[in-house]
C-alpha cells in the first residue's frame, strides 16, 4: 500500500466508525435525518454504480426501492428478518435480468424508455394483485425493529456498495465499463461481452436498492401502492447522483448531502409546490453542473486525469 | 360486445397514432427524447375543460387556440431550453441523455404547475355526448369524432410531410441531419419546426382525449410511455409505421380491459413492448438499424 492509500483507508476506516456513533448522540428528528441521508447515499451511488460508467440513464430507482419495501409488507412477519432481505434482494435481482436482457442488448434509449415506465408497470400490476387476490389495498408493516438499528442496517449497505464500487473500478468488468461508457463499438470490437457487463452491473446496482427499500419499509408502518412506488423518490436520486457528480465513486454523496437538507426544508415550507421547486433545481443541474460537484472539484484542480468521463461530457 | 370492443379500440389507437406521430417527430427529427411529451397532452385536455366549463367553447373549436398555443410554447420550450443542449452535445448519444434529463425535470415542473392549478382528482365533462346506433353496438358520437378528427389531422400531417416542400426537408433531416445542411436546408430550423409541430399534435390529442376519457394530472407519464412504445413498434420516423403499431396498441389495450381485467392494460402494452425488443427492435417497419 502507497502512504496515500493507507491515509485514505484510515480516514475511511474513521469516518465510518464517527457515523456508525451517530445514533448514541442523536436521538429524534437528528436521527431520522441521518437516516435519509444514508439512504439516499446508499440509493443514488448504487445508482451510479451502473448508471455514471455506462451512460445509461436509468428512471426505474424506485420500482425496485418499492419491490424491496413490498416484500417486506409481505413477508416481514412470516419470516426472520435476513431470510426476508434475501427474498427482497432475489426479486430485486430477477427483475433486473428481465429489464437487463430485454433492453441491454440494444442502444441506450430502449433501456430508458422501459425504466421510465417500469414504476408505474409494476405499481399496477401490485394493485391488480392486491385487488383481486388478496382483496386489501395497502399493508401495515410491524417489524419490531428501532431507529438506530435501520440506520445502522444502512450504513452497513453504504460501506457495502463503496466496497463494490471500489473492487469494480479495480477490475476487468470496471475497465470495460468505461470502456462501454466511452464509445460502445470500440467495445464490441476489442471483444468485451458489452451485454453480459451492463447486466451484470445493473443487477448489482438494483440489489443495493431493493434492499435499501427493505431496510427502509419499518420506517412508514403503513403502505399502499402509491406509497412505495412513488415516481419522485427516481426523481430525487437521480438529482442527486447527478449534483454530485455520477463518474466517480464518491460523487454521489456530494450531492446527497446539500439536496437531502433541501428537500427537507422544501417538504415542510412548500409542501404543495415541493414538485416545481425539485423539477427547477433539477433543470438548472443539468445545464449548470453538467458534470457534477466531482466535476467541478476536478476542473479546480485543473487534473483532469484521462478522458472526460461521466454522463454528461 | 365484440364491435363495441373494436370501435373503443379503433378510437383509443387513433388516439396513440395521433401521439406517436408528434413524438416521432421530436425523437426522430429534431432528435429530443422528450419525456415531458404527455404533460402537454394533459395541459391541452385541461386547457379544453376549462374553455368548455368555464367560457362555454366547444373542444373543437377549443383546437383553433390550444394547438396554436401548443405550437408557440414547444417552438419556444426548443428554442430556450433544448438549443443550449444541442449545441453543447458532441454526438448523438451525449444529446440524447441530456435531453432526457431535461425533460424529465420539465415534466416534474409541468407535473407540479397542473397539480396546483387542478389537484389531483379525476376531471371530465360531457360534450356531444348522445349515443350513436351502428350494427351491433351503441357508440357515444364524441368518440367517433375524435377517431375521425384523428384520421383527418393524421392524414393532413402525412400529405404535408410527403407532398410540401418543407415537409421533404424534415424527412430529410430525419434521414441525415448532416447530409441535409449539404443539400441548403437549415436544420435547425427544420428541427425546431418538427418538435413545435409534435407539440401542436399532442395538444390536439390532448384535446380529442379529453372529449371522452376522465383525466387528471398525473396522467401525462402513461402517455408519454404507450407514445414512446408506439414509435418504437413502428420504426422510428416512420408515420405510417406509427398508425399501424398505435391501432395495434389501441385495439390490444381495449380487448385486455374488455375480457381479462381493465387493472392490466398497461401490462398488456408492456407485454407488446417486450416482445418488440426481443424480436424486432427497429420495429415493424424499421430499417435494421442498430
Amino acid at each position: 500500500m502507497t502512504p496515500r492509500r493507507l491515509i485514505v483507508s484510515a480516514a475511511a476506516v474513521v469516518a465510518v466508525g464517527l457515523l456508525a456513533c451517530v445514533p448514541l448522540v442523536f436521538g429524534g428528528y437528528g436521527l431520522s435525518l441521518a437516516i435519509n441521508l444514508m439512504s439516499y447515499t446508499v440509493l443514488a451511488t448504487a445508482w451510479a454504480l451502473f448508471s455514471g460508467p455506462t451512460r445509461y440513464v436509468s428512471l426505474a430507482t424506485v420500482a425496485f426501492f418499492g419491490i424491496g419495501a413490498y416484500t417486506v409488507a409481505v413477508f416481514g412477519e412470516v419470516f426472520a428478518w435476513p431470510v426476508v432481505l434475501v427474498i427482497a434482494l432475489a426479486i430485486g435481482v430477477v427483475l433486473a435480468l428481465i429489464v437487463g436482457l430485454s433492453t441491454l442488448r440494444l442502444s441506450g434509449v430502449y433501456f430508458v424508455i422501459f425504466t421510465f415506465g417500469l414504476a408505474e408497470l409494476v405499481r399496477q400490476l401490485v394493485t391488480w394483485y392486491e385487488v383481486n387476490v388478496t382483496r386489501t389495498l395497502g399493508r401495515y408493516v410491524f417489524i419490531d425493529v428501532t431507529t438506530a438499528q435501520i440506520y445502522w442496517q444502512l450504513l452497513a449497505l453504504a460501506v457495502l456498495v463503496f466496497i463494490a464500487g471500489i473492487l469494480i473500478r479495480r477490475s476487468r468488468l470496471g475497465l470495460a465499463l468505461r470502456v462501454i461508457g466511452d464509445d460502445e463499438t470500440v467495445a464490441r470490437h476489442v471483444g468485451i461481452d458489452t451485454t453480459r457487463a451492463k447486466v451484470t452491473l445493473f443487477a448489482l446496482s438494483a440489489a443495493f436498492i431493493t434492499v435499501t427499500g427493505a431496510v427502509m419499509a419499518p420506517r412508514w408502518t403503513y403502505i399502499d401502492p402509491a406509497i412505495a412506488f412513488n415516481a419522485t423518490v427516481s426523481f430525487q436520486v437521480l438529482i442527486m447522483a447527478l449534483l454530485g457528480g455520477a463518474h466517480r465513486l464518491y460523487g454521489p454523496v456530494l450531492g446527497v448531502v446539500p439536496l437531502a437538507l433541501l428537500f427537507e426544508v422544501l417538504t415542510a415550507n412548500f409542501p404543495n409546490h415541493f414538485s416545481i421547486l425539485v423539477g427547477a433545481a433539477f433543470m438548472l443541474v443539468v445545464y449548470a453542473v453538467p458534470r457534477g460537484v466531482a466535476g467541478l472539484i476536478e476542473e479546480g484542480r485543473g487534473s483532469l486525469r484521462g478522458p472526460r468521463r461521466g454522463l454528461s461530457t | 360486445m365484440l364491435t363495441d370492443a373494436l370501435i373503443a379500440g379503433l378510437t383509443l389507437g387513433g388516439m396513440y397514432a395521433l401521439l406517436a406521430m408528434g413524438l416521432t417527430l421530436q425523437y426522430g427529427v429534431a432528435r429530443i427524447m422528450n419525456l415531458s411529451y404527455g404533460e402537454l397532452l394533459v395541459s391541452g385536455a385541461f386547457a379544453a375543460h376549462w374553455l368548455f366549463t368555464v367560457a362555454g367553447i366547444a373542444p373543437l373549436a377549443a383546437l383553433l387556440l390550444v394547438v396554436p398555443a401548443a405550437f408557440a410554447l414547444s417552438w419556444l420550450i426548443y428554442r430556450v431550453l433544448l438549443t443550449p443542449l444541442v449545441r453543447r452535445a458532441p454526438n448523438r448519444e451525449a444529446l440524447e441523455v441530456d435531453t432526457i434529463l431535461a425533460t424529465f425535470g420539465l415534466l416534474f415542473v409541468v407535473q407540479g404547475v397542473l397539480l396546483v392549478m387542478f389537484g389531483g382528482a379525476y376531471y371530465s365533462y360531457s360534450f356531444f355526448a348522445v349515443p350513436v346506433h351502428l350494427p351491433g353496438a351503441t357508440v357515444a358520437a364524441n368518440r367517433l369524432l375524435a377517431l375521425g378528427f384523428a384520421v383527418v389531422v393524421g392524414a393532413l400531417l402525412y400529405l404535408g410531410l410527403t407532398r410540401t416542400r418543407l415537409g421533404t426537408a424534415i424527412r430529410a433531416v430525419a434521414v441525415d441531419p448532416v447530409a441535409a445542411q449539404l443539400v441548403a436546408i437549415d436544420v435547425r430550423v427544420a428541427a425546431a419546426f418538427a418538435f413545435a409541430l409534435g407539440g401542436g399534435l399532442v395538444a390536439c390529442g390532448g384535446v380529442l382525449v379529453s372529449m371522452f376519457l376522465t383525466f387528471n394530472a398525473n396522467l401525462g407519464v402513461v402517455f408519454t410511455m404507450k407514445a414512446l412504445i408506439v414509435v418504437i413498434m413502428g420504426g422510428v420516423g416512420n408515420l405510417l409505421g406509427a398508425l399501424i403499431a398505435g391501432l395495434i396498441l389501441g385495439l390490444t389495450e381495449t380487448f385486455v380491459a374488455t375480457w381479462i381485467d381493465p387493472g392490466l392494460t398497461l401490462a398488456a402494452t408492456y407485454a407488446i413492448f417486450l416482445v418488440t425488443l426481443l424480436v424486432r427492435p427497429q420495429g415493424l417497419f424499421g430499417i435494421g438499424r442498430r
